[in-house]
């Protein structure tokens, strides 16, 4: 029994987590690259910047969540998705849409994005400085320990609060999409986007809107994100270095430029997850890099077929 | 006044001209059939007029108004319709998303012309719920053509639409193409199957290099000599 204990906290609920977490980021990355044709390697800055957001907010006002019974950082979560939405639609006006009138290749833009993934961490940096700090300003992060009612067994399950939330928005925000893209006049816009730019255009399909709508739906949706990774471990300015590759690993193995595709990538996590131990506890998180970079390849193999 | 006009249009890719001075004049409800040999800017020259090839100089009109140079998807706005000749479908939406995607700046015809457009093309209606890029060549071509009507243009333009369907498909989408057009929709097709496509022809343009060679009536243009010997084959 202490082994299906240790089997649930350390596999099932823990791959979840960053599966989940994976998952919503990923959804991002696919769309952009279904829409545009490009890897947006910026995509894990622009989670950052979201959790950034929500740190603001909340250390400006750290009561706010009280009044609702949930912590102050869910609170302003939507605050921050809309700020993080209007920086993904800024940044695509500033440096990737002259580019794109330029008519480049798609490697072009994806140096582009690095440019802009060195620029929005240095940012961070300069106003968050390069410590790590807990969303947890003012409130308390419950944590449930539920006991297994068998004999000889010594550990409970164990699950805390923000992980409760992140299944339930990333449920939510899974659910929302698929409804978008396969009800909503929009949403079938987009797949005709990507699947015929072209002919997207001779419907009379206004392009410029759907990238608009995209960067809006992937910004959004990297502050949620960014916002329960940090809430789940902690907040710090270099996060998007160790989640990037994982955010790419799952939106590959669902089939990148599908927009269903990162949905997919979830289940990639729970195929095979030490990676997300590691993220929860390991304070230096970067040393398990080339770790998880051979567990990511081997990810491939696994979860391919 | 005619539906469209195209007065001395020059115009190609990065500096190139293909079009070398081509002039066109529909009248509303006419089919307008653009013919000639291999290279000599029939496909061009529909791009130019959907606004998806620069025009140097020349001007092009729809409706009296100048439209050259404007985005397509403005061109639909003002009723115009284009049905290119490859990658004419959505292949990963359904049939039916297809033909909603041609009513995107009109959500509002949505239910009725997808009523309309199953009754002229019932092969569709059965397969509304079918990704359209597992459709037939034939089937595909009513689905771009569905879709186009969707919007329900006063200008169809169509790029080759028989173009590698069997006889039988092609005798189909030509009936199709003469009953849109007795519907009061103004046609204008680029087509290889010359004779055919002059027989349903009320104007017939046969360029070569990028110029009027020959404008008539469908049926003078069948029975003139010079046409017949130098673009018919014989």
């Amino acid at each position: 029994m202490n082994e299906l204990v240790f089997f649930i906290n350390n596999v099932i609920i823990s791959g979840s987590v960053t599966g989940s977490i994976y998952a919503i980021g990923a959804i991002g990355v696919t769309l952009i690259f279904s829409i545009m044709r490009f890897a947006h390697f910026a995509h894990a800055d622009m989670m950052t910047f979201g959790a950034f957001m929500v740190l603001l907010l909340t250390a400006a006002f750290p009561a706010a969540g009280a009044s609702f019974g949930i912590p102050t950082a869910l609170v302003m979560l939507p605050l921050a998705m809309v700020i993080t939405a209007a920086l993904a639609v800024g940044i695509d006006k500033v440096f990737y849409k002259p580019l794109r009138a330029h008519g480049v290749k798609p490697i072009v833009l994806v140096i582009g994005s690095l440019g802009v993934t060195l620029m929005l961490q240095g940012l961070i940096r300069l106003f968050a400085g390069t410590g790590g700090q807990s969303l947890y300003v003012d409130d308390r992060k419950e944590i449930f320990r539920l006991a297994v009612p068998f004999e000889g067994v010594r550990a409970p399950i164990v699950i805390t609060e923000p992980q409760i939330y992140l299944f339930i928005l990333t449920l939510i925000a899974v659910v929302a999409l698929h409804l978008f893209l396969s009800r909503s006049r929009l949403g079938k816009a987009m797949r005709a986007m990507s699947d015929n730019p072209e002919l997207a255009q001779a419907s009379g399909i206004n392009t410029q809107m759907i990238v608009a709508v995209t960067w809006v739906i992937a910004g959004g949706l990297a502050a949620i994100a960014g916002t329960l990774l940090a809430l789940d471990v902690t907040f710090k300015p270099d996060l998007s270095f160790f989640i990037l590759l994982p955010i790419f690993a799952a939106a590959i193995v669902g089939g990148v430029g599908h927009p269903y595709g990162a949905i997919a990538g979830v289940c990639s996590r729970l195929c095979r997850n030490p990676g997300g131990i590691q993220l929860e506890h390991s304070t230096t998180p970067l040393s398990g890099q080339p770790a998880r970079l051979v567990r990511t390849a081997q990810q491939f193999g696994v979860c391919e077929q | 006044m005619p539906l469209l006009e195209a007065r001395d249009v020059h115009g190609g890719y990065g500096g190139m001209n293909i079009l070398n001075g081509v002039n066109m004049l529909l009248e509303a409800d006419q089919v307008g059939v653009i013919v000639g040999p291999n290279g000599a800017g029939k496909s061009t020259m529909l791009k130019a007029v959907f606004g998806l090839l620069h025009v140097n100089q020349g001007d092009i009109l729809l409706h009296g108004e100048p439209i050259q140079n404007l985005a397509p998807n403005k061109l639909v706005q003002r009723g115009m319709g284009f049905v290119p000749q490859e990658k004419n479908v959505f292949p990963s939406l359904s049939v039916e998303e297809n033909l909603e995607m041609g009513a995107f700046l009109k959500p509002a015809n949505v239910k009725r012309m997808l009523t309309k457009v199953y009754e002229f093309f019932p092969p569709l209606a059965e397969k509304r719920r079918q990704p359209a890029g597992e459709l037939s060549g034939g089937q595909r071509q009513m689905v771009a053509m569905g879709r186009a009507l969707m919007a329900e243009p006063t200008l169809l333009l169509l790029d080759e639409p028989t173009a590698g369907l069997s006889p039988l498909y092609m005798n189909e989408i030509f009936d199709r193409v003469k009953e849109i057009n007795a519907a009061g929709v103004g046609i204008l097709m680029v087509e290889q199957n010359a004779k055919q496509a002059l027989a349903i022809a009320d104007k017939g343009f046969v360029l070569a290099a990028g110029q009027n060679r020959f404008t008539d009536t469908g049926a003078a243009l069948l029975a003139d000599p010079d046409v017949a010997k130098s673009f018919l084959g014989g």
